[in-house]
């Protein structure tokens, strides 16, 4: 490409043809004043404030929006230039309230910055003002309207990032403003909440609400770390006084380059709530008594010791955490297999990706996501299935909408019309649990019309021939039949995706929590090959992981056959190699999974469980069971950061920190390994996490001595060869995505590229099977079961956040309006909703996002807890219980007065 | 109207609906089709009521917030429902000298209104202008087509009793 030779202020510049004066101008690091100007949003050229002399031009440009030509010369601070910059300056001051004084934004505010810069020093006082309001209808932030310039960063940051269009500019003159329709309050408009806007506001306009009143900006500390809730693994600041957490802004990283989402950016104030344990507990007369730590972690190893000489190593296990970092996980599973003496380590990946893991192992030789994150738009055809990403993966789903705005092809697979379903060229509304019907549905689409990549194929895979007879049945006719998709969609859909370059497949849980996990799991990687969309850039097949560091935890070996990387406990080379390094014997039998472990410890075969930050009282299947199971413990150690429903249960509660409080790295769903780093002290007495476990493991006669945790790092690099090439020092600007096996690795953002992990690629017909619990005349309803964009998981964290409560106090089940109709059911209506397992009371929320004969409830809320109702129906291979999908009732609940 | 987009959740009339169906068969699914789809509503209803904004910002596939931005802007369209008579103020320079504040008041008193709003029977919108060419007249009024000059705020009253009684008269 040709390139363009300018002058900007005597300094001799090359560009590339389409830059802008304001972009040549940032790459040589010449600062030009910018008030409506965002690298990622459209340019509006709206503040004026960029304006800059070309020489020769008789009138200003817009630095911002006008493109170089050669041989331009362009000066930045002439004298024409700051006069007119200051009357501008002058102008906005006018209309402006003179609050610099008591204004939150005052020290990192862009207007005052430039006034001081431009010598601005009064403002005219008389005038006609705008009169724009304050709106505080939020808990989230500020909406000082009174300070807004109107430079609509905010509106386009929600329009074309987050892709919320809540807000935009209504009215016109001096009654112009930014406002969401009929200036409505936010939580009425489609705000998510994101704050994003906030990010980017250049004035005191946006304030978040939790730093009102705690200083200065040059008073805080900036820790950057990586978010503690979702698997997405945005980077985020955390700003600090006087030990506290008084603001989160978003970072700088690959995955979220600048944005959060609401439960990142507003839903971190459980780090200091009054609940946290600051101290360990022992249970004594069936009441908690505070302990000091020596007497709690003596009285552990004590008993933890006894029951292993008495029972033998596998009367034990351990639950691993997805939330804890990957270092704590590391040493969980050395201190079950080293410590213990036992293969049974487990942790919730079983209940949501156990299937992933199994399934694309057994197809591409590896359990995880095959490309980043930020290829989502370079695909150009998208398909999400069985993820509800606007809500779970909130900054993925931005990029799947940027995708959709910028003219990308969107398939939606999913029972309830999602938000991503309203935006989708074709939605596909199956029966839940004939996922692997439809999936093979599309692959018998996609051979039938000549649409399968046959060179790809050939030399990339295997197993083709048995693959195709097996579809020859799955005709859209016959698929129709068992998915109730009509058979023009299934072909619509499939040709969209076998037409495409690059095609790419998100999926999510409606995919792996079913009792034929696996086989879905195979059923899109099957799709995936047939069409070659595995191993380019913007392709893929991406199991999008729900905890913070489920992929870390998978990753450190907290799994019942495998070491760290993955690597076999039933392989005598592997074990050996662990052995050495551990310097002790290694059981070789595979441990139980935490489904197994459940039922294990209702029938006595194990004695005691170490469950670390986990909460199977919320999250597992069938909780009447789990509680139970838990109850007949001959112990129960429960390590944590508030006494969670499980905890309850304990025999001793060890106080654990959150991610605030201490060092460590998270790997994202993207296989990225990022830091977490400590910005405050542990609140009370708790400890960080890995250093319970060491303080266990030597009171347990066995050396776990690290300096901090980066050293165990080390460690894991050292055993873990797909974390061969991790330390501290690489990855403290940005994370890295494994592989990443050597020192000098860039680690491996695209899977497969030059053939698969385990070869060839492996075809695996399936076949269509269902859910192991169908809808009959008691039971006549199918009740699926998900997430909510305000809360996590089990709700210990989302849950004791204010907003986040606020926005969504409580759970409620999702009814169509016909099925509601039927049993005399109105929104905001009590009702029973009631599955073999059990019931619970909960209230009703008539929608059309679900279809007729179907219900959805969250699983977040412990008081109307989706998990009494579901079924722990397994599959087969994975253990992964079928929570999308069993059979239920819902009825009315009569008022208190007839229930008398 | 080509976008496929389910419209049910949306509280509106069945009459209007279809009126809103019928203007939006005329054009395509995009943004640019906003302000002519707004016109024709706005014809046909007299206003823009919310549901109506709604329905045609999922229709067009259009933000609600941008909907409402563009129907805010452009003083050729109404949110709020418009009286059977439209009584304008006018507030331009001349008048303004000569008492067109107070002339303003009057009215509001009298209707029990602000301006820019509409009495809660649908009768009168009041609304203020800025010259309406008739300076010589200053303070002056339009109601309806008609222009009344040289005003104090006693006339006001008068005005209004005569207007009523000749609407009452038809
Ligand atoms: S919080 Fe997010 S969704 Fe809400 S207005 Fe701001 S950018 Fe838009
Ligand atoms: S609120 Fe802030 S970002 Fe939005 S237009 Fe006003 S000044 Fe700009
Ligand atoms: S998308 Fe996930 S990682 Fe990012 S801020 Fe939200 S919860 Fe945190
Ligand atoms: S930054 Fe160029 S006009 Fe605002
Ligand atoms: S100023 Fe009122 S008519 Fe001209």
């Amino acid at each position: 490409m040709k390139q363009i030779s300018l002058k900007i202020n005597d300094q001799e510049l090359r560009a590339k043809p389409g830059m802008t004066i304001l972009d040549v101008a940032r790459e040589a690091g010449i600062e030009i004043p910018t008030l409506c100007f965002h690298e990622e949003l459209s340019r509006v050229g709206a503040c004026r404030l960029c304006v800059v002399e070309v020489v020769g031009g008789k009138k200003l440009f817009p630095a911002c929006t006008t493109p170089v030509t050669d041989g331009m010369e362009v000066l930045t601070h002439s004298e024409r230039i700051n006069a007119r910059r200051k009357a501008l300056l002058e102008l906005y001051l006018s209309d402006h309230p003179a609050d610099c004084l008591a204004c939150e934004k005052c020290g990192n505010c862009r207007l005052q910055d430039y006034a001081y810069a431009y010598g601005v020093r009064t403002s005219p006082e008389d005038g006609e003002r705008s009169q724009r309001q304050l709106d505080e209808s939020n808990p989230f932030f500020i909406r000082d309207m009174e300070k807004c310039i109107l430079c609509g960063q905010c509106v386009r940051m929600c329009g074309e990032i987050v892709g919320a269009h809540a807000i935009d500019f209504t009215h016109r003159g001096f009654q112009a403003q930014v406002a969401a329709a009929y200036e409505m309050p936010l939580q009425e408009s489609s705000c998510v909440f994101c704050g994003n806007c906030v990010a980017v506001c250049p004035v005191g306009a946006l304030i978040p609400r939790s730093r009102v009143g705690q200083g200065r900006t040059w008073e805080f500390k900036t820790v950057t770390t990586t978010c503690t809730y979702c698997g997405v693994g945005c980077v985020l600041n955390l700003h600090v006084k006087g030990d506290r957490l008084v603001d989160v802004s978003p970072g700088n990283g690959p995955a979220n380059r600048g944005k959060l989402c609401v439960k990142g950016r507003f839903g971190l104030d459980f780090i200091h709530h009054p609940e946290r344990l600051t101290k360990p507990l022992i249970k004594k007369d069936g009441r908690f008594v505070e302990s000091t730590w020596d007497e709690a972690l003596d009285f552990t190893a004590r008993r933890l010791s006894e029951i292993k000489h008495a029972h033998g190593s596998d009367a034990l296990g351990v639950f691993a955490s997805a939330k804890c970092t990957n270092e704590e996980n590391y040493l969980l599973q050395k201190f079950a297999r080293a410590v213990l003496g036992t293969n049974n380590v487990d942790h919730c990946a079983r209940l949501c990706h156990a299937s992933t893991v199994v399934g694309l192992a057994k197809a591409f030789g590896s359990g995880a996501m095959t490309n980043s994150i930020p290829e989502v738009t370079l695909a150009d055809t998208i398909l999400v299935t069985g993820s509800n990403t606007t809500e779970a993966h909130p900054v993925i789903g931005y990029l799947i909408k940027q995708a959709v705005a910028q003219g990308k092809k969107l398939i939606v697979i999913d029972p309830r019309r999602i938000e991503l379903a309203e935006l989708a060229d074709v939605h596909l509304q199956l029966l839940p649990g004939t996922n692997v019907a439809l999936l093979n549905g599309l692959a018998h689409v996609i051979i039938a019309e000549g649409l399968a990549d046959e060179e790809y194929i050939a030399s990339r895979t295997e197993g083709f021939d048995k693959l195709k007879e097996a579809l020859a049945k799955y005709t859209p006719e016959y698929v129709q039949k068992l998915t109730s998709v009509p058979a023009d969609l299934i072909r619509k859909a499939a040709r969209l995706y076998g037409k495409a370059d690059r095609g790419a497949i998100y999926y999510s849980m409606g995919i792996t929590q079913h009792s034929q996990g696996t086989d879905n799991v195979l059923a899109v990687a099957n799709l995936a090959m047939l069409t070659g969309n595995v191993g380019r850039e913007g392709t893929g097949v991406n199991p999008l992981r729900g905890q913070n560091n489920v992929q870390g935890a998978c990753d450190m070996g907290a799994l019942p056959n495998v070491f760290p990387g993955y690597q076999s406990v039933t392989k005598p080379d592997l074990r050996a190699k662990f052995t050495e390094a551990w310097g002790i014997d290694l059981p070789e039998k595979p441990g139980l999974t935490i489904t197994e472990m459940i039922p294990a410890s209702l029938s006595g075969d194990i004695k005691a469980l170490y469950i670390c930050a986990e909460n199977p009282m919320v999250s597992d299947p069938d909780i009447n069971h789990v509680r139970k199971a838990l109850e007949n413990l001959e112990f129960l150690v429960v390590q944590d950061i508030f006494l969670t429903e499980t905890a309850q249960l304990a025999d001793v509660v060890l106080p654990g920190t959150t991610f605030a409080e201490k060092d460590g790295t998270f790997t994202s769903t993207e296989r990225r390994v990022q830091r977490v780093r400590k910005a405050i002290s542990p609140r009370g007495e708790s400890r960080p996490d890995w250093q319970i476990i060491c303080e266990l493991a030597r009171r347990m006669g066995c050396k776990m001595e690290y300096q901090d945790p980066s050293a165990i790092m080390d460690e894991i690099s050292s055993l873990t060869p797909s974390y061969g090439g991790i330390d501290y020092v690489r990855i403290d600007k940005e994370g890295l995505c494994w592989p990443c096996p050597t020192k000098t690795h860039p680690g491996t953002p695209c899977l497969h590229a030059q053939g698969f992990t385990r070869g060839l690629g492996k075809f695996t017909p399936v076949e269509a099977i269902g859910p192991a619990e169908l809808p009959d005349d008691e039971y006549p309803l199918i009740l699926s079961t998900g997430r909510n964009l305000y809360h996590f998981h089990t709700g210990s964290m989302s849950r004791r956040s204010e907003g986040l409560d606020w926005r969504i106090p409580e759970g409620y089940v999702e009814i169509n309006p016909a099925t509601a109709k039927d049993l005399a059911i109105k929104n905001g209506d009590m009702v029973r909703v009631t599955s073999r397992r059990g019931e619970i009371e909960i209230k009703a929320r008539v929608t059309s996002v679900v279809p007729e004969g179907i219900i959805f409830i969250p699983f977040h809320f412990a008081e109307s807890a989706a998990n009494i109702l579901t079924n722990p129906a397994l599959d087969p291979v994975a253990k992964i219980p079928e929570f999308k999908a069993c059979a239920a009732r819902i009825e009315k609940l009569e008022s208190l007065e007839e229930v008398g | 109207m080509s976008c496929s987009v389910c419209l049910c959740d949306i509280e509106l009339s069945d009459e209007d609906k279809s009126t809103l169906d019928d203007i939006l068969a005329q054009y395509p699914c995009q943004e640019s089709s906003l302000i002519p789809v707004l016109q024709e509503t706005q014809g046909q209803l007299g206003y823009l009521p919310r549901p109506a904004m709604e329905y045609v910002a999922k229709a067009l596939k259009v933000p609600f917030a941008r909907v409402y931005g563009v129907a805010s802007f452009y003083s050729q369209f109404h949110l709020q429902p418009r009286g059977k008579h439209i009584i304008r103020v006018c507030q331009g320079t001349a008048c303004h000298v000569r008492g067109a504040k107070e002339i303003l008041k009057a009215f509001e008193d009298e209707l029990g209104v602000a301006a820019g709003n509409t009495t809660e029977d649908l009768e009168y919108t009041l609304e203020v202008v800025a010259c309406i060419g008739a300076c010589g007249l200053a303070p002056t009024v339009m109601i309806d087509d008609e222009t009344y000059g040289r005003l104090t705020p006693r006339d006001v009253r008068k005005l209004l009793r005569q207007t009523k009684k000749a609407a009452k008269a038809q």
